[in-house]
């Protein structure tokens, strides 16, 4: 027998409007679904959320759950007011990482449901801001079950706490004529690197992957991961004459100029007489506003590769960070691009589990520690791509000066060769 | 109740995308020429053979039930061909491979109770956090906030009315989960936390909480004879980042856990590089539960810029244009002492120039 509603004249408040309302689809699990156990479990759910409601407080806390051989992947929360709401006295969340660029087959979708209505609360989201498929509402002794369940028919848990963390990808190759980059390939290759720091959490705090096919970073991999992979080109944006004169017949002059000539970060672009356009390609800095406004005449060139941004993280504790360039191009095709990607990601790994405070992001310790530092420990050599501008305070010492001048011009001069082959 | 079975986990990790994806798409990959936008909430893409695919967005409310879940499923099954993906704004897209299933999905979705747009110069679904519902530290529901916002943003999703694409945020604690955004609406504690020392010593590493404070104002003390945990409340940036290690810490407060709204975060290098967003208010109501207050300053901003950002300006691309001086006038929002930086770095936020629109 299901139990008593709870009274939720404020959560009621929210069934209102026309956007879709999340109460009433936990209320559809309290009065509809067959089984008792999660008619309750939803009903003594509502009844917690309006009690938070009233008194404008949380009332969730964390613990210790996990699944057999596993250190992380289940979100613990257990009632401060189970009391009161015994039935969803254990609520924690199963992070279950989802493909690259986030797709499901419905019949996939329908089985993971089923699975989840046979042990938890009913309740998922597509996905959390770490970029896993949230499980919400699953009492400890069913953890396990469910897990073993969706495991067995190909289903991983993702990262939580001081671990790798799931990755997050766009939609990429897969429908998107932007993209540089098989950020299906990229994705898979280095979270499954990884899969035991994602499941056994042994780092200084957490560290994530993102990969966004072009630099329109619709995954905001710079902002919000701590290693970011960036598809990029490096030869010419390719060009279709016909259908420039197109736009600008259908558009106008002026309104080229406004939209796509005026706001080239680079002053790159020019209209020709004639209605063609000409861009000075070496000037261009890939920032992608004239080919997302121009979608027929213009595309990224055919050298493609990626940008690997390092550091990027939120508030918490110095301050937000944008991940800052270290490699400002590399090609990602054949096997050995794939290893070099994967290397630089041990390596960074392996540099800040032994450098990084206890809490503290990759980014923090690179701003502790200094950019230059941190190359040093990579291996890798300054570029001028990796800052905005050069340093302004002469507060430095310049030991070795000569001999790294000496290297950098050594190494340009062998570039120079390679590329004339 | 018997233990489950001790079953060791496959390790799979991340899973093969290509078995999800429509097989269009399978067939096409990176191999796209260039997309159209018929109309709001569809994307056209024609790949290099000539081959097409239709994606229709909709707009959810995120915490899904199995019914739910279930009901965009039939939809995809009787509509669509039965793929579907999730956006990071989490809405759902459908993707389709004959243009004559558009218009049925649509009408199937908008029938359903699903919103279609999203799409181009919208503003698309508010990407948020746990809140109430499920987090151990949060100051509001983001849930609730999103789902009262939405309502009164409804039509800026379904249309292509703004300048470029609006991207909102909300987070439920300083911490900032929901990240940057166009518009963010984030949990403000405007007090110390306050303290229970009867627990601190039993629940709390106390030199890891030490070491977590951003501005070194809790030091190791006694309490009525039990060690615990003081804070230097002149020295507090009130930002609660104690608490998730210490809950005796406790930093959400009914009346003065406040929201803050910021704008111009940007993700993409279009244009300009990426960017932070900036204060523009606090001191609104956490004030559940349709919280009117946040919305109408949100809308209000949305206003101004629909009317003043030019055509592909985001909303840091229009402020950058115009000025901050303007945004507070043209917008009506206070600039305070609280607006002027103090964090690391401040210095390269003042204007140490003559650039003065008068």
């Amino acid at each position: 027998m299901a139990n008593q509603h709870h009274p939720t004249p404020m959560l009621d408040e929210l069934e209102n409007g026309p956007w879709p309302s999340f109460i009433s689809g936990i209320k559809r699990l309290r009065d509809d679904h067959p089984d008792d156990r999660i008619k309750n479990v939803t009903n003594d759910l509502l009844g917690q959320l309006e009690h938070s409601y009233e008194t404008r407080k949380g009332y969730w806390k964390g613990g210790t759950v996990s699944v057999f051989g596993y250190g992380s992947g289940i979100i613990p929360r257990f009632s401060e007011v189970s009391k009161a709401f015994p039935e969803s006295r254990e609520f924690h969340t199963v992070r279950v990482q989802p493909p690259a660029g986030n797709f499901y087959s419905t019949a996939m979708l329908r089985q993971l449901g089923d699975s989840w209505e046979k042990y938890g609360s009913g309740l998922i989201t597509f996905h959390g801001q770490t970029g896993n498929a949230m499980f919400i509402g699953v009492n400890t002794t069913n953890t396990q079950g469910f897990f073993d369940e969706i495991n067995e028919y190909g289903w991983d848990l993702g990262g939580a706490g001081p671990c790798v963390r799931t990755g997050m990808s766009c939609v990429g190759a897969a429908r998107c004529e932007q993209s540089c980059t098989n950020e299906q390939r990229a994705h898979r290759t280095l979270l499954n690197r990884f899969t035991d720091d994602v499941h056994r959490p042994s780092l200084p705090y957490k560290f994530k992957f993102k990969v966004s096919g072009c630099p329109n970073d619709c995954v905001n991999a710079i902002e919000r991961s701590d290693f970011a992979v960036i598809g990029t080109w490096r030869d010419e944006i390719k060009i279709d004459q016909e259908e420039v004169k197109n736009f600008v017949a259908e558009y106008g002059r002026d309104k080229v100029h406004l939209d796509v000539i005026n706001r080239c970060p680079s002053k790159c672009m020019t209209l020709n007489e004639d209605n063609t356009l000409h861009i000075e390609d070496s000037n261009c800095v890939r920032c992608m506003h004239c080919i997302n406004v121009m979608t027929k005449a213009l595309s990224p060139g055919d050298d493609k590769g990626v940008s690997i941004l390092v550091g990027g993280k939120r508030t918490l504790k110095i301050g937000d960070l944008m991940g800052t360039v270290i490699v400002p191009f590399m090609k990602l095709e054949t096997e050995e691009d794939y290893q070099g990607l994967v290397e630089l990601a041990e390596n960074i790994i392996d540099f800040w589990a032994e450098n990084g405070l206890e809490h503290e992001r990759c980014g923090e310790m690179i701003e502790r520690i200094g950019l230059v530092n941190f190359l040093k420990g990579m291996g890798l050599e300054a570029d001028p791509n990796m800052v905005n501008h050069p340093r302004q305070s002469s507060y430095i010492r310049m030991d070795d000066y000569d001999e790294a001048a000496e290297n950098y011009l050594r190494q340009k001069m062998e570039q120079r060769q390679a590329a004339a082959g | 109740m018997s233990q489950p079975a001790m079953r060791p986990p496959i390790e799979s990790g991340c899973p093969d995308g290509f078995q999800y994806m429509h097989p269009v798409m399978r067939r096409n990959f990176g191999a796209w020429k260039y997309h159209e936008h018929p109309r709001p909430g569809v994307l056209l893409h024609v790949s290099e053979f000539g081959e097409k695919i239709w994606t229709v967005k909709a707009g959810t409310q995120r915490i899904l039930d199995v019914f739910t879940l279930r009901k965009l499923c039939d939809i995809g099954d009787e509509y669509a061909d039965g793929y579907v993906r999730f956006t990071i704004r989490s809405n759902i897209e459908y993707m389709i491979d004959a243009e004559e299933k558009v218009e049925p999905l649509i009408n199937a979705l908008e029938e359903a109770g699903f919103i279609v747009g999203g799409t181009r110069n919208s503003v698309s679904m508010i990407s948020h956090t746990q809140g109430w519902l499920h987090c151990d530290i949060p100051g509001t529901d983001a849930s609730g906030v999103v789902k009262a916002m939405m309502d009164e943003l409804i039509d800026e999703f379904r249309n292509h009315n703004m300048p470029n694409r609006v991207h909102i945020t909300t987070s439920c604690c300083q911490i900032n989960c929901g990240g940057q955004g166009d518009i963010a609406i984030n949990v403000q504690h405007t007090k110390p936390p306050k303290i229970n020392h009867d627990l601190v010593a039993n629940v709390c590493e106390r030199p890891s909480v030490v070491a977590r404070c951003p501005v070194a104002a809790i030091r190791p003390a006694l309490v009525n004879g039990k060690p615990s945990l003081e804070v230097d409340e002149k020295k507090c940036i009130c930002c609660g980042a104690c608490y998730p290690p210490c809950p005796p810490m406790q930093i959400n407060d009914a009346e003065h856990t406040k929201f803050a709204i910021w704008v111009g975060g940007n993700h993409s290098n279009a244009r300009g590089k990426p960017t932070f967003q900036k204060l523009v208010a606090s001191g609104i109501p956490n004030n559940p539960p349709r919280w009117p207050e946040a919305t109408a300053i949100v809308k209000r901003i949305l206003k101004v810029y629909q009317e003043d950002g030019q055509d592909w300006e985001r909303i840091n691309d229009w402020i950058e244009r115009i000025g901050w001086p303007a945004f507070f006038e043209k917008t009506g929002l206070p600039f305070t002492r609280y607006h002027i930086e103090n964090w690391r770095g401040a210095r390269n936020t003042l204007n140490a120039s003559t650039h003065i629109r008068f």
